[in-house]
């Protein structure tokens, strides 16, 4: 217990990265979510199909391998090396960005067709139809399991430790435990806080959101679906 | 210094598909362990034991919401100082097993949640015993409706294996880097351990889906 | 048979049944009727133990179902009542056969072959001894109802429950059903307590009719009496928006 100020301090270093890796994810994440999932529902087969195969192979690999493809290989393959943070924010939204186009596809897709036809007896463009009445409406339905699936990538910025990221796992293993042996309880128990308390502020961040995005539309924020694996 | 030598390529591939086996070792045994443990808690919690509910709610919780590394890394650390001794292996299988539990009880609740008040009912009115309403009428309608999400999570405990590298487990990411430190070349090692992930996931996940499809029109 | 002495059930802060007496006497046939909410299916359902008292006590046969001493004396008094349900019940991961001999074989101990000569001799009463063999989902509303009464049977109930057990079959199946458990009523000495809206079964089936309303008794008489001069006021308005139809 004595050492607690000290494991806080180190574990404390570790914290910037984390949560850079953790908004730097999202960011991006979010970015290829809409993205990606917008060009699910093109009408062109070959904009369709090579976004399927993104997704497909994101979501197909293990995101430790994708992380030392990008490390090591990548560099080799194209001469310019990542700094291992930047690697690992651009793993983070690469695969969870592709989970995150099919949340937002479904959503799109469960927008009732009366809403699009609506919008097109109003003579809305492409654009305004999607801005102004489809999204709006998907989006009641995409954050609650995007509130999964970001908690998701909080828990995978744990494995940015394997490629020298100075997070907070990473903290623990390399500094602590093999100079704090005796506190590994301690020290493990504080790890696991850091991350219970990183999650509910997600949560509660996104609950906030939901409440807003019900709110356009005059309703109750939904539930998310346990037995939608991400 | 070509970018790609197939020469070495299919020189390593024995290596990396043995590898491959410990893998898909550690997903099998992971899988039984999530499977069963996970109904476990599911029929517990639906017991509504006062203290205990509270105690499993907010250890699964905790499991789900915290990294599968740092938990390997616990046990990993911890357990030894407790004088139990595994090996890495069995620390992977373990670790994977219960964290994966914690997700498989969620899905196994709402299968148990869909089943219709009236079935718990009837069984009732015809005084079964309570394990015969469970293994006669609730578990045979509530597993098969959810069995796509727990194959999916199955598909996902097969990707997180390469984790367990960070405590010495030779899956076929492991082996990869020890290929690669030994000659250099880390593009063909890496590369292919990306393919066998994707030639086996990609399928066992369209098969999910062609399940997930079928269960929803019966 | 069945006696409820005093019993009150609340849900939350709503009472639903507050300091209800009767008795019911063996072999008896009495019809709940009264509007929605009125308590009629919670009676069925602290009779079934599916909920319990409040206060008061429920005793059936002489035993005590609300304040058993142990599990397996409350077992031994809720195994002679039998109940059907309004949606059936039917457990669909089992054929007919299947749904019909787990009683008999799991509680009352039974071999396979008597549960299955039970089984059989039931479906042979009730019309569908050709469908044994089939699932629940591939018979009408009307045919799974029957081998609902059938499951329940096959458990050899003092007492049978029926709650609204028409009510959600189409209409020209009602008369079937109907039919079978008259004859069910006129060849078995089992105790019926039944909820229903048809007011012509009623009529014909019951001995007893009570109304019921806010969890009170508010009239018990045959049923030459109640239909034809109901005294209280209730019952006289519920009985004419109901038979009008």
């Amino acid at each position: 217990m004595s050492d607690l100020p000290q494991i806080l301090s180190v574990l404390g270093d570790g914290l910037p990265d984390t949560i850079l890796a953790t908004l730097g994810g999202i960011v991006l994440t979010v970015v290829l979510a809409f993205g990606a999932g917008l060009l699910l529902l093109s009408p062109r087969t070959w904009v369709r199909g090579i976004t399927r195969v993104y997704v497909e192979g994101f979501r197909g690999t293990s995101e430790v391998v994708q992380l030392f493809w990008i490390y090591f290989v990548l560099p080799v393959l194209v001469g310019y090396q990542l700094v291992p943070l930047v690697a690992g924010i651009a793993v983070l939204g690469l695969n969870h960005g592709a989970y995150g186009a099919e949340i937002v596809r479904g959503a799109i897709r469960s927008v009732p067709r009366a809403q699009y036809e609506g919008a097109v007896a109003l003579n809305l463009s492409p654009a305004q139809r999607m801005r102004r009445v489809i999204l709006p409406q998907a989006l009641v339905e995409i954050l609650p399991p995007l509130n999964n699936l970001f908690i998701q990538l909080l828990k995978s910025t744990a494995v940015l430790a394997l490629i020298t990221v100075p997070e907070v796992t990473r903290q623990a293993r390399e500094v602590l435990i093999p100079n704090f042996g005796d506190d590994t309880f301690l020290i493990f128990g504080v790890v696991f806080v850091i991350y219970l308390v990183l999650a509910a502020v997600i949560t509660l961040v996104m609950r906030l959101l939901e409440r807003w995005a019900a709110g356009r539309l005059g309703r109750r924020p939904v539930k998310a679906d346990p037995l939608e694996a991400v | 210094m070509p970018l790609w030598d197939w020469d070495y390529a299919f020189s390593i591939l024995p290596d990396l598909l043995l590898a491959l086996v410990t893998t898909i070792e550690i997903t099998v045994l992971g899988s039984v362990v999530a499977l069963l443990l996970g109904l476990v808690f599911a029929v517990i919690r639906r017991a509504r034991i006062p203290v205990l509910d509270q105690i499993l709610w907010a250890f699964i919780e905790i499991v789900r919401s915290t990294p599968l590394l740092v938990q390997v890394f616990f046990l990993f650390f911890a357990l030894p100082r407790l004088g139990i001794t595994l090996s890495a292996f069995v620390i992977g299988v373990v670790g994977l097993g219960v964290h994966y539990a914690t997700y498989t009880s969620e899905v196994y609740r709402a299968g148990i949640d869909a089943v219709p008040k009236g079935q718990w009912e009837a069984a009732a009115a015809l005084s079964l015993p309570r394990s015969r309403v469970w293994t006669g009428v609730v578990l045979p309608q509530a597993i098969p409706r959810v069995l796509p999400a727990l194959g999916n999570y199955v598909i996902s405990m097969f990707k997180e294996v390469p984790l367990l590298l960070a405590i010495g487990v030779v899956e076929v990411v492991n082996a990869g880097r020890e290929i690669g430190s030994a000659t250099f070349r880390y593009v063909e090692p890496y590369t292919i351990a990306g393919v066998l992930f994707l030639l086996l996931s990609y399928p066992a996940s369209l098969l999910v889906r062609r399940l997930e499809r079928r269960s929803v029109r019966t | 048979m069945i006696v409820f002495d005093g019993v009150e059930k609340r849900f939350g802060s709503t009472v639903v049944l507050r300091d209800l007496d009767f008795t019911v006497a063996p072999g008896e046939h009495v019809t709940l009727i009264g509007p929605s909410g009125s308590g009629k299916t919670t009676i069925l359902r602290l009779l079934m133990t599916l909920e319990k008292v409040n206060a008061g006590s429920i005793t059936v046969g002489g035993d005590s179902l609300s304040h058993a001493p142990n599990e397996k004396a409350l077992s031994a008094v809720r195994r002679r009542i039998g109940m059907v349900f309004q949606q059936f019940n039917l457990f669909p991961n089992m054929t007919v056969r299947g749904n019909l001999v787990e009683g008999p074989t799991r509680v009352l101990g039974l071999s396979k072959d008597e549960a299955n000569s039970r089984a059989a001799d039931l479906l042979e009463l009730v019309g569908l001894a050709d469908r044994i063999d089939a699932h629940p989902t591939q018979l009408s509303g009307g045919q799974q109802q029957r081998v609902a009464i059938a499951r329940a049977l096959a458990m050899r109930p003092s007492v049978l429950l029926l709650d609204e057990v028409t009510s959600a079959l189409d209409p020209e199946l009602v008369a079937g059903v109907l039919a079978l458990l008259r004859d069910l009523g006129e060849t078995t000495d089992i105790t019926f307590l039944c909820v229903t809206h048809e007011m012509g079964f009623a009529r014909d089936f019951s001995h007893r009719v009570m109304m019921f309303d806010g969890g009170r008794v508010i009239e018990d008489a045959p049923p030459e009496r109640l239909f034809t001069a109901p005294e209280h006021e209730r019952t006289q308005t519920f009985l004419q928006a109901v038979l009008r139809h």
